[in-house]
């Protein structure tokens, strides 16, 4: 149900608030523990975030993400205004398909990244880590467009593993099989329309239901009764953490620095300093950044964001990178876990450019703890160009039935 | 569509046409575009009255020397009915103050007052030589690069070179009020009154708002001859200067096309192409230079969308609310103005009887009012110049502030109003000048934005002051003329080193686009 009232003069005594699932939240949460996510309650882990991990991995992992920050963005000059704002073509975009774009302030550093949800002709949803609407508002000038920030209005749960699409259709969402990744479609749902995307943060089969936040407990009670002899599981920030380190994909405030939040602007990153040139489109015309982006893709980047594979079962948590040798520091290490899935210690890292090309060999400096005894390490990584986790599943249309 | 190797210039003020004769000279094909029926913008003679002209722009303190001479302005036919006019400080009683380049008369002032005067010209002619000497310069940009170093190194030294006392005199100065600084220097309320004008004419400040020293400083920083901020009124009004740069500028072979008002700014992809007038007619162009302020040029010519957000909204914010209103009195005679004769009244006239007056004046149009009291600069070119009101009558050209841009009742009801508040305040020092005027004319800074194109109405394009100056100015990633779109530059007032009749801004960026070629 809904859980925020802006119309109440007293909101803003109310800076955290329950997710309109918390009802939900607060039956499965064995572990009793919260944790905040932007303006929401959120779980860390509702009974174990191992097992919930291998729930997303192998059966059917269910995550809140109502606090994820999402903008309606509408209006005659939507589609400029996005492709001035945004690094990559937006008109490539189509009507009922999801795309993954950075933004970045003229600099060419990253502000923030998310998913650009063509809704409707001309009408697109923004999600954001974290709050844009400020940065958004400050690109209208000259633009007829209407943003508005909806986070409040629309409820949302991620559905993530290889029973999910199956748990869908025991739902009742006919035809959702053939909705192919990155596409998005909607279904008529308890009276409210539903939306569902092949979207997700952990590189599987997966879909993100959208709903109003009214029809929430409906649309989570109605799922874990699909999904019941399917495996179907509360999944916690904990566990999504390691699903999305497998499938490399980045997170804001970890493993770059958001650069409207950096106080030292060198320690911000451009897009391809986190290996995301290939949303740079510097052919669509001008848009924020480009001129800099430009620039540095003739000077040469800084740093190389790139996936390591290291030796040992010990994960190299904030570790140093240093040159074969021991010497020399090569970067340090943003995310990093051991990999239940590909049985390996890995890791995102950031590393001074040229460094970092696939093959290339370093040495990680791991610090853990045995009972309270700590020991250092220095293990061998090197360089790996693949994602740890890409099953043949998280493109297959239509997915596998369980 | 023309020759893409045209270069078009976006408006026939005096930047357009020194820029335009300077490439004109150089070789390249260029063609001004104006959107009136005349060339010179707020600095045109117009005739407002029958028989009566005018010009916005009524005085010429800092056209730049070293432009007069490379553009042979007096051969294409420039010259001066009256050069270095003395300031007369109005008082009430017709006992007023005389002020010259080195010296000031008159108004019962102390020998103190009259030795600390000659001292204050001394330090404020020096401080503003620094700026003066900056003006023929493309603000350097605070990198590392060699050229940009030495550009700022060299700018160091200067004030450097001041000698340890001055130094740290304009250092202290630079940046804080003119009050205070009339206040350690002087005594006699009328000489701080008039002084303190200097600082806070044509901008949005009172003589207490900081900066304002460093108006007064930009105003004294013209290197004409003559001694530092000495004005002289043109033969014709200003428009006969306009006419010689634009004679200039067409003998070099530019083409000026007037009533051409542009629509729009071309694009093809991130580079400009051209321009479209109102008319539809696109004229192709592989660089547009625009003389019109620079939030008309990327905001309304050019379109937000063509530039990165951070850019449109530093354009946007550009302070560039004008509060200088324009009189001008048809006179059927010369008027009586108490204690002058007809050769002081030639001489340039301020009202501004104390620094607390123009304070004061200034209150109001901080809340969207006009001054009960106004301030004025007041001429009567016509004393020098027939040319500009049938024989034996006169013309008055007042500056008069404060008016703001967005007056509180609207401009339609608040004009007759505030033309009635500067009758009455003239009319103390010239009791018959009711009696004299047989036709007024007020241009409201609203006025001035509907006619000359300018927004908000600011003679500057945009506020003058140190943190829209030099590097600064018009904003950071444009202040070296070249906007960040491929083949668009500045070259208005709003661009280093700013507004009054000086013409830099014009040669600078000519130069940049001849460096770049």
């Amino acid at each position: 149900m809904r859980t925020v009232d802006f119309s109440s003069s007293e909101h803003y005594k109310t800076a955290v608030f329950p997710s309109p699932f918390h009802s939900r939240q607060k039956e499965h949460n064995q572990l009793k523990e919260w944790s905040r996510w932007s303006d929401y309650l959120s779980v860390p882990a509702y009974w174990c975030a191992d097992m919930e991990y291998f729930s997303g991995r192998n059966a059917c992992g269910v995550f809140d993400i109502t606090p994820m920050v999402k903008h309606l963005v509408t209006g005659p000059d939507a589609l400029p205004y996005l492709n001035r704002l945004m690094t990559r073509d937006v008109s490539k975009i189509r009507p009922g398909r999801v795309g993954y774009s950075v933004w970045c302030n003229e600099a060419g550093r990253v502000i923030d990244d998310g998913t650009i949800f063509h809704l409707k002709e001309g009408v697109y949803r923004i999600c954001s880590q974290e709050h844009q609407i400020d940065w958004f508002m400050t690109n209208t000038l000259g633009f007829d467009v209407e943003i508005v920030e909806d986070t409040h209005d629309v409820a949302g749960l991620a559905v993530q593993g290889p029973t999910s699409c199956a748990i869908l259709k025991e739902m009742g969402l006919e035809g959702i099989e053939n909705l192919t990744p990155f596409g998005l479609t909607y279904f008529d749902f308890e009276g409210t329309e539903l939306m569902v995307s092949r979207t997700g943060f952990t590189g599987d089969l997966g879909y993100e239901l959208f709903i109003d936040p009214d029809h929430a407990e409906v649309l989570w009670d109605r799922l874990f009764a699909a999904g019941e002899l399917r495996g179907i599981r509360a999944m916690g920030s904990d566990a999504l953490e390691l699903l999305r380190i497998e499938a490399g994909f980045i997170l804001a405030g970890v493993d770059f620095l958001p650069a409207m939040e950096a106080v030292r602007p060198t320690h911000t990153r451009s897009p391809f300093e986190l290996g995301l040139g290939w949303l740079v489109s510097f052919d669509k015309g001008v848009f924020n950044g480009r001129q800099a982006l430009l620039e540095e893709k003739e000077k040469g980047s800084r740093f190389n964001l790139v996936k390591l594979d290291i030796d040992g079962n010990k994960p190299g948590k904030d570790s140093f990178v240093y040159i074969k040798g021991g010497k020399k520091i090569a970067g340090t290490i943003t995310s990093a876990m051991w990999s239940p899935s590909a049985k390996a210690s890995i890791a995102l890292a950031s590393l001074e450019a040229p460094l970092g090309k696939p093959g290339e060999e370093f040495e990680v400096e791991i610090y853990y703890q045995r009972e309270l005894k700590w020991s250092r390490v220095m293990a061998s990584a090197r360089v790996v160009k693949d994602v740890f986790w890409d099953p043949p599943r998280r493109r297959q249309t239509p997915p596998a039935d369980f | 569509m023309t020759d893409s190797n045209n270069i078009v210039i976006i408006g026939g003020g005096h930047n357009g046409l020194v820029c335009a004769a300077y490439l004109a000279k150089a070789g390249k094909s260029v063609t001004v575009l104006e959107a009136s029926e005349e060339v010179g913008g707020p600095a045109a003679t117009r005739e407002f009255a029958p028989g009566y002209k005018a010009s916005c722009a009524h005085l010429l303190n800092l056209l730049d020397d070293g432009i007069s001479e490379e553009l042979s302005l007096s051969s294409n036919g420039l010259s001066l009915s009256r050069e270095g006019l003395n300031t007369i400080a109005l008082a009430e009683d017709g006992n007023h103050i005389t002020i010259m380049p080195d010296s000031v008369e008159g108004g019962g002032l102390t020998a103190e007052d009259k030795a600390d005067y000659t001292e204050y010209r001394r330090f404020m002619t020096k401080f503003a030589g620094i700026i003066g000497a900056m003006h023929n310069l493309v603000p350097p940009r605070i990198t590392t690069d060699r050229d940009n170093l030495m550009a700022l190194g060299k700018l160091a030294l200067k004030v450097r070179m001041l000698g340890r006392d001055d130094m740290r005199e304009l250092l202290r100065m630079g940046g804080i009020n003119i009050y205070d600084v009339l206040k350690e220097n002087f005594e006699n309320p009328l000489l701080k009154g008039a002084l303190s004008l200097d600082a806070v004419l044509g901008a949005f400040s009172g003589p207490r708002s900081n900066n304002s020293v460093f108006t007064a400083l930009h105003r004294m920083s013209g290197n004409n001859s003559g001694a530092a901020g000495a004005a002289s009124i043109p033969t014709g009004g200003m428009g006969g200067v306009m006419q010689a740069i634009a004679g200039a500028a067409s003998r070099a072979g530019a083409e000026i096309r007037i009533s051409s008002p542009v629509r729009r700014i071309l694009m093809d992809g991130t580079a400009v192409s051209g321009v479209e007038l109102e008319n539809g007619e696109q004229i192709a162009a592989s660089i547009v230079i625009s003389n019109a302020d620079v939030r008309t040029t990327v905001l309304d010519l050019l379109g937000a969308r063509h530039v990165e957000a951070d850019f449109a909204r530093r354009v946007n914010n550009i302070r560039s609310n004008g509060n200088a209103a324009k009189l001008h009195l048809a006179l059927d005679g010369l008027p009586s103005f108490k204690g002058l004769d007809k050769e002081q009244m030639g001489e340039r006239l301020v009202i501004a009887p104390s620094v607390e007056y123009v304070e004061h004046a200034f209150n109001h149009c901080k809340y969207g009012e006009f001054s009960a009291r106004p301030v004025a600069e007041i001429t009567i070119p016509s004393i020098h110049d027939g040319s500009l009101a049938p024989d034996g009558k006169h013309v008055l050209s007042a500056i008069v502030q404060y008016a703001p841009r967005h007056l509180g009742t609207g401009w339609t009801e608040g004009k007759a109003a505030f033309t009635n508040a500067i009758m009455d305040v003239l009319e103390t020092y010239a009791p018959d000048i009711r009696e004299r005027t047989v036709a007024t004319e007020l241009l409201t800074p609203e006025d001035m934005e509907n006619e000359f194109g300018m927004t908000g109405g600011h003679w500057h394009h945009a506020e003058l002051s140190l943190d829209q100056f030099l590097m600064l100015r018009p904003v950071p990633r444009s202040a070296q003329y070249k906007t960040p779109v491929e083949g668009l530059y500045l070259c208005g007032s709003g661009c280093h080193p700013g507004g009054g009749v000086m013409g830099s801004a014009g040669k600078n960026a000519a130069s940049v686009i001849l460096a770049n070629q």
